[in-house]
């Protein structure tokens, strides 16, 4: 056991002089790496966010329901009494256009506008809650509540929330995709870099063989190279996404103020870091493998 | 033990570098391996090294058949070999301490342990001042010498050099050729292929002409 961490451990300490030997090669791979693992990693953060920035938005779909202006409370509680009865409406809350009125004169500005006006400009309105939160059975809600009498206007408040969301949902899976082919292009880097490595230290090899070295004994520090390599790789990325997030945070706040949005860019999350990482440093071991199996494999000696 | 039996080595393109070798050479013994260039010395001990593989014939070290040794077998039959190769094989890379740990390392050696028997090899041989320094920094000579450091360092029962006297003068070369009798007088097995089978006044003699015996003990010396 304690001999076994001790070829590990010697392994390592190869695997690092090795990566430290050539500082500029080392330099541009860790680059590539990280760049290409920055793509994804950049792309699952962003999506993250605009996730949980639509569900602040969209936290109960809503559907609003306006009166005609010239039609009488009477029609309005006519209206009320009828959605009470309806299936797919969870709730109903009438809003009078005296309500609307209230709170529009307390707003700035309109104020006197609204006063300049000689009678109520707003119609009796409802917010619905329908039981059913789906796009589907809310599009077919909204159908039924125009068949209603004396209905104006019907308004799906949260529909292009829903859309978006699932567009999103699409992007993400374009982020996947995306992370699965810069992989492959990590398990070629290293499968090269290892090349390298391997012809580099032909000496190296050939004189451990000679003096009793299994092929365990070799490989063990190109795997741990191939390791480090695309564990420094993904730690790259991570840090090329920290600055990105840095660098974009003032202005999407700015962004956000504009539209008076409660919404801070939140940096990559804990759990998608270390996995960001743990699968660069598989990858970098799995691109080892197969440049070993190509390079190691044959010799005899 | 070591044994040849009718062994021979043809290299790809056709060369008999050896044809029908049979010798025995017996634990503790110190055996010289004379001849000309390309008479076939350097394949002789590869092949008990298990570098190269016998075309026809056994070579058997220590009862185990070099030639039906299976590849994983093969580094641990090397870790009782100190090998001294005609070209020595130093890494140019690592100091010369590190050079002379290199064995150890590869067979898992406590790291204590191991330093210990470095400097301890290194000492026999004249280079622990030198330690530190690189291989690139040491004359022809103190390159051999770092070369047999290396072999002796894991306290191996059978010691093959490959012309470890070669470009060496003759003060030097005798320098050299008394670290191997030492070996052999504390029981090490020491097989040494030269040229100048003169510096061995003490060995078992066996000289070699175009891949076969040609001669063998005093006549071998005459
Ligand atoms: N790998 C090889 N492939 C082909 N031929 C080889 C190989 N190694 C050695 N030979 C040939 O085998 C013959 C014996 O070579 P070997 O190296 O055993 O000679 P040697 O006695 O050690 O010579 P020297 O004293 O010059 O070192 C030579 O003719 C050589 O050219
Ligand atoms: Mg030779």
């Amino acid at each position: 056991m304690i001999a076994w961490l001790r070829q590990h451990r010697d392994a390592v300490a190869l695997a690092l002089r090795r990566l430290t030997g050539a500082p500029l090669n080392t330099l541009l791979s860790l680059l590539a790496i990280g760049v290409a693992l920055a793509l994804p990693a950049g792309g699952q953060m962003l999506f993250a966010n605009a996730q949980s920035a639509l569900r602040g938005l969209a936290a109960t779909p809503q559907i609003s329901l306006f009166m005609a202006v010239d039609a009488e409370r009477k029609s309005a509680l006519d209206v009320e009494a009828r959605l009470r009865r309806m299936d797919g409406v969870a709730n109903a809350k009438l809003v009078t256009r005296e309500e609307t009125l209230t709170r529009m004169k307390a707003g700035q500005g309109v104020g006197e506008v609204l006063d300049a006006l000689p009678k109520n400009p707003f119609p009796d309105a409802f917010v619905i809650t329908p039981r059913d939160e789906r796009p589907e059975a809310m599009e077919r809600l909204a159908a039924e509540l125009r068949k209603l009498p004396r209905v104006e206007h019907v308004q799906l408040d949260s529909a292009w929330v829903q859309r978006l969301d699932a567009l999103l949902r699409l992007g993400r899976t374009a982020v996947v995709l995306l992370a699965l082919l810069l992989g492959v292009g990590l398990v070629a880097i290293t499968f090269n870099s290892i090349r390298l490595q391997v012809l580099t230290s032909r000496a190296e090899i050939e004189v451990s063989r000679l003096l009793g070295a299994t092929d365990a004994f070799i490989r063990r520090p190109f795997y741990w190279f191939g390791t480090l390599q695309g564990l420094l790789g993904g730690a790259t990325a991570w840090l090329i996404v920290l600055g990105a997030t840095a660098w974009l945070r003032g202005p999407i706040g700015e962004l956000a103020s504009l539209y008076r949005l409660d919404f801070a860019l939140a940096p990559l999350a804990a759990g998608d870091a270390v996995m960001l990482l743990a699968l660069s440093a598989a990858l970098g071991w799995a691109g080892a493998a197969l440049s070993l199996r190509g390079t190691l494999a044959g010799d005899s000696a | 033990m070591i044994r040849f039996d009718r062994v021979s080595k043809r290299y790809p393109p056709g060369i008999d570098a050896l044809a029908d070798i049979s010798f025995e050479a017996a634990t503790g013994e110190l055996l010289a391996i004379g001849g000309h260039s390309g008479a076939g010395k350097s394949t002789l001990l590869k092949l008990i090294a298990a570098i190269e593989r016998p075309t026809g014939g056994a070579v058997l070290v220590n009862g185990q058949n070099i030639g039906s040794l299976a590849r994983g077998a093969i580094p641990w039959l090397r870790r009782n070999i100190g090998l001294v190769f005609q070209d020595q094989k130093l890494l140019f890379d690592r100091s010369i301490f590190d050079n002379v740990m290199l064995p150890l390392a590869i067979a898992g050696f406590p790291p204590k342990e191991a330093a210990r028997r470095v400097r301890a090899a290194l000492d026999k041989v004249g280079l622990l001042p030198r330690e530190k320094a690189m291989p690139i920094a040491l004359s022809g000579g103190e390159q051999q010498r770092l070369a047999i450091a290396r072999a002796v360092v894991g306290r191996p029962g059978l010691l093959l050099a490959d012309e470890p006297t070669a470009h060496l003068d003759a003060d030097t070369a005798r320098d050299v050729a008394a670290i191997f009798r030492e070996f052999h007088q504390v029981g090490v097995t020491v097989i040494v292929a030269t040229y100048d089978d003169r510096l061995f006044p003490d060995a078992r003699k066996i000289r070699l002409d175009h891949g076969r015996i040609v001669a063998t003990g005093a006549e071998a010396a005459a």
